[in-house]
């Protein structure tokens, strides 16, 4: 009989089952794809991904929905990371909205939500086929996260029915679809932000500079803190101010604020955190329009 | 002190400090050695289990601040104040409704676990999300409210908690502010509890627990409260803390399913998996199930480097020392300790699917890795989850739980459900809509080539002998055309019954002993109804059509 073997810890423990979800998908569906966001949870799951074929390559592409906002050094990051992991990268845009000039500003940001990314998305699964996609949303993220299957089966509009998931026992997931629908997958259901930036933190994950600390040019509006991007429209007078900040969470730049930080390494992060009193998505607009909006986008079809 | 002051002092900064919540410094150390603990809460609707998840996040401080203003002056409680059910009601029905539809996942961190909460439905519609949150769990929580008692709900929970194999069971009594923190209210809750558990035999789970609590003032939630001088036994927190995380896993014999082959290039062809049980070094001997080829592990593969050991449930990839044919869905065990390989066993069903059980239909069956057709031959019995009797059954509806046999077209390899978890569980998809219609837990198997020593006679049996299976037919249309049906399938062979009046208890023994019952309406009509299946038919081979197509009939006439 074997010796007591040590406890496995909770990381290791939520990386053995991101690599069941990731293997099951990829073997189970004909056109699977990983949908990299290049935050900090993309480049957790992009990891597990190397480790769950390893020594074969990663044996689906990688998309990026580009909604023409992100940061600079986003999209670098992006290219950057595709190259090194050996990954092929597809990267969709909803041309004709960005094209007719499609910003938060000039719409709600729930419109331009709809029109940049789950339109994009939409179509951009549509276009290539794809039958799984995986996405890096936790589960602690937000209330309607919390209820979501790790195989979150959507209709032939790529549409949630929160009301109507499958049942998922065990660590068997239904992988039966009919042509046209379609299942997102989530295997970092488990995990919390606190997890992700622990294993990156034990893993030495490469993330975007953005995360850590660094003197940058902001816009100062009340409590908030404005990134200078190109798309960035400054009121009459305003000036931009330099200001030791970090991003929480990284999303488009008109709707994502920065918050003040002195965190520079990750350590400091995972400090950080631990004092803080408001979550991670409280710096990003999308999620504020509306009671239950979370549902709601996911609901017409977003992550 | 009242809810809504306790939250309203998040104003002030409450940091983390080592000790009943997180451990600084635990989480910023590289080599954290925190644990994992999955439990699952189930209870009657409004016994209060939102709201003590509520209160177990809030005071492990594992909320933030903008969840609990986002809550304020919502839901129950009233104006002004906070209602922490809100905090794990996400869905927004379920605001609407104030009752919680589906499981909700919650997530907390102390010094030396990270938790998995599933918080799951009481309604009892909602049954199939309660085992989709237990099934993984390996400890649950039952709330009772101390004003209400152990009700049909809490039976049924407890039941079904027991059913799905989680090993821990806490008790919470809750609401005891409004009993006067009474130690007798308790106590007889504990007593007619543990009765019900003691009924459940081979079922009931090896630790039971009870704890009184208020989920609304936090007493015995995460601190141990004075309220209550009679009860000197743990807080429910320090049970989650010091409770098992996994069940043995490590110590038992090797199973391991191989989802993938992985073949980057000539020299190199591993196999992927999880371990579902044990601990395997290279070395060691191996034997693939079903094929029986074996060999030794060669090495243990993973992008960090080879291992010396690995251990469930952990995520490797195999190399063997020979060339052997495998692919996925084997199952590579212990060569000592071997699963077994068959076509025949007794499993527990939920059934989840609103479509009630087809005896005749095929189903797609999902066991580990591997999909197989299989069937479901009888229902043995159903089971009365409150009271727990054996309810004597054909078909098993939305939401019933039954011992029923299965019949899958290839061999799978498999444990007893109370051996292993993962080897012994198995899902059944409808083909047709693709839905998940059951959940299985294998509680007997029939080893293929060494048949029972008893002489029962199986529903097998009886199929092979009348050329059918027992079923009740249902057909409209003339007494000639009901008379030349019952004459046809006579002539073939079949066992026919055509009672004149039919009890729900005779229409399942005859049944059982593998009658084809035909009951009939006279109509100008001629159809056929099986189930849920009807199909007009225009004369007698139209009908035999019908029941060789729904594999009620097999072959042809009987001589
Ligand atoms: N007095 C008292 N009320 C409670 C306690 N726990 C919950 N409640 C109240 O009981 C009601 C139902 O609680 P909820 O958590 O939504 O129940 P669930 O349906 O089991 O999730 C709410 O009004 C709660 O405020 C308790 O320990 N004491
Ligand atoms: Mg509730």
């Amino acid at each position: 009989m074997a010796l007591a073997a040590p406890a496995l810890t909770h990381l290791q423990l939520l990386e053995a089952e991101s690599i069941h979800i990731l293997r099951e998908v990829a073997s189970e569906f004909e056109r699977p794809v990983m949908l990299y966001s290049i935050g900090k949870d993309s480049s957790v799951m992009l990891r597990l991904a190397q480790k769950a074929f390893y020594p074969a390559p990663i044996p689906f592409p990688l998309l990026h929905i580009d909604t023409g906002f992100k940061f600079r050094e986003m999209i670098e990051f992006r290219d950057r990371m595709a190259a090194a992991v050996g990954a092929e990268l597809l990267v969709w845009r909803n041309e004709p909205a960005i094209a007719a000039g499609t910003n938060p500003i000039a719409l709600d940001t729930k419109r331009c939500c709809g029109l940049l990314k789950t339109q994009a998305l939409l179509d951009g699964l549509n276009h290539y086929g794809f039958n799984a996609a995986f996405g890096g949303a936790r589960r602690d993220e937000e209330k309607s996260r919390a209820k979501e299957r790790i195989y979150s089966f959507r209709d032939k509009a790529g549409q949630w029915d929160p009301k109507n998931q499958r049942p998922e026992l065990w660590n068997l997931y239904n992988s039966r679809i009919h042509p046209g629908e379609s299942i997102r997958v989530f295997p970092l259901s488990n995990w919390t932000e606190m997890d992700v930036w622990q294993y990156i933190l034990q893993e030495d994950i490469p993330i975007v500079d953005l995360y850590f600390a660094k003197d940058r040019p902001m816009y100062v509006r009340e409590d908030s803190l404005l990134p200078i991007e190109q798309s960035f429209v400054a009121r009459p007078g305003e000036q931009p101010r330099m200001v030791r900040s970090r991003l929480r969470s990284l999303g488009c730049s008109p709707c994502t604020g920065a918050i003040r930080s002195d965190a520079d390494t990750l350590p400091k992060i995972i400090a950080e955190l631990l004092s803080f009193r408001s979550s991670e998505r409280a710096n990003r607009a999308i999620d504020h329009d509306q009671e239950g909006s979370m549902e709601l986008k996911k609901r017409e079809g977003y992550f | 002190m009242p809810i809504s002051d306790a939250i309203l002092n998040l104003e002030t900064e409450r940091p983390l400090e080592d000790g009943a919540g997180g451990s600084r410094s635990s989480f910023l150390a590289k080599d954290d050695t925190r644990d994992l603990l999955r439990f699952s809460t189930a209870g009657s609707v409004d016994d209060g289990k939102s709201t003590l998840i509520g209160r177990l996040l809030y005071d492990t401080q594992s909320v933030y601040e903008d969840q609990v203003r986002s809550i304020e002056g919502k839901g129950t409680t009233g104006a002004g104040s906070f209602d922490l059910a809100l905090l794990t009601d996400g869905l927004r029905a379920e605001r609407e409704q104030g009752i919680t539809i589906d499981v909700a996942y919650r997530y907390f961190s102390t010094a030396n676990r990270k938790f998995i909460i599933a918080d799951t439905p009481g309604h009892e519609q909602y049954t199939r999300n309660m085992a989709t949150g237990a099934s993984t769990a390996s400890l649950a929580i039952i709330l009772v409210d101390a004003r209400k008692g152990v009700l049909t709900q809490s039976r049924r929970h407890a039941c079904i908690t027991a059913l799905l194999g989680v090993p821990n069971i806490l008790v919470a009594v809750n609401k005891m502010d409004l009993v006067d923190y009474d130690e007798e209210v308790f106590n007889s809750i504990r007593v007619v509890f543990t009765a019900f558990f003691d009924q459940l035999g081979d079922l009931r789970p090896p630790h039971l627990e009870f704890v009184p609590v208020s989920a609304l003032t936090g007493d015995n939630v995460v601190n141990r409260t004075t309220a209550m001088p009679w009860y000197s036994g743990p807080s429910l927190l320090e049970h989650l803390q010091s409770a098992p995380a996994a069940e043995g896993g490590a110590s038992d014999a090797f199973r391991f399913a191989v989802q993938r082959v992985l073949r980057p290039n000539h020299d190199f062809r591993g196999f992927a998996g999880q371990i579902a049980a044990g601990t395997i070094r290279p070395g060691d001997p191996i034997l693939v199930l079903p094929s029986r080829r074996t060999s030794n592990i060669r090495s243990i593969v993973t992008f960090d480097g080879d291992l010396s050991a690995a251990q469930a449930p952990q995520s490797i990839t195999l190399t063997l020392t020979d060339e052997v044919d495998i692919s996925r869905g084997d199952l590579i065990v212990a060569p000592e300790c071997a699963a077994v390989a068959t076509k025949h066993f007794t499993a527990s069903l939920v059934w989840m699917d609103e479509k009630p059980l087809e005896l005749s239909r095929r189903y797609l069956l999902k066991h580990t890795s591997r999909t197989v057709q299989a069937r479901v031959t009888a229902v043995q019995h159903r089971l009365e989850v409150d009271t727990l009797e054996r309810k004597p059954a054909v078909t098993l509806n939305f939401n019933d739980i039954g011992l029923a046999e299965i019949e899958s077209i290839q061999p799978l390899v498999v444990d007893k459900y109370s051996t292993n978890r993962i080897t012994g569980s198995f899902i059944l998809i409808d083909p047709v809509t693709n839905l998940t219609a059951a959940a299985g837990m294998i509680r007997e198997t029939n080893i293929e080539g060494h048949p029972t020593t008893t002489n029962a006679i199986t529903a097998e049996n009886r199929a092979a002998r009348w050329g059918h299976t027992g079923v009740h037919i249902s057909l409209t249309g003339s007494t000639a055309f009901v008379d030349a049906a019952e004459r046809t399938l006579f002539l073939r062979g079949a066992f026919v019954v055509r009672p004149d009046s039919l009890s729900q208890e005779t229409l399942a023994a005859l049944i059982a002993a593998g009658a084809l019952v035909l009951t009939n309406t006279t109509s100008d009509n001629q159809t056929v109804t099986f189930g849920e299946q009807r199909a007009a038919v225009t004369n007698v081979d139209d009908l035999v059509h019908f029941l060789e197509a729904h594999a009620i009939l097999r072959g042809g006439p009987r001589q």
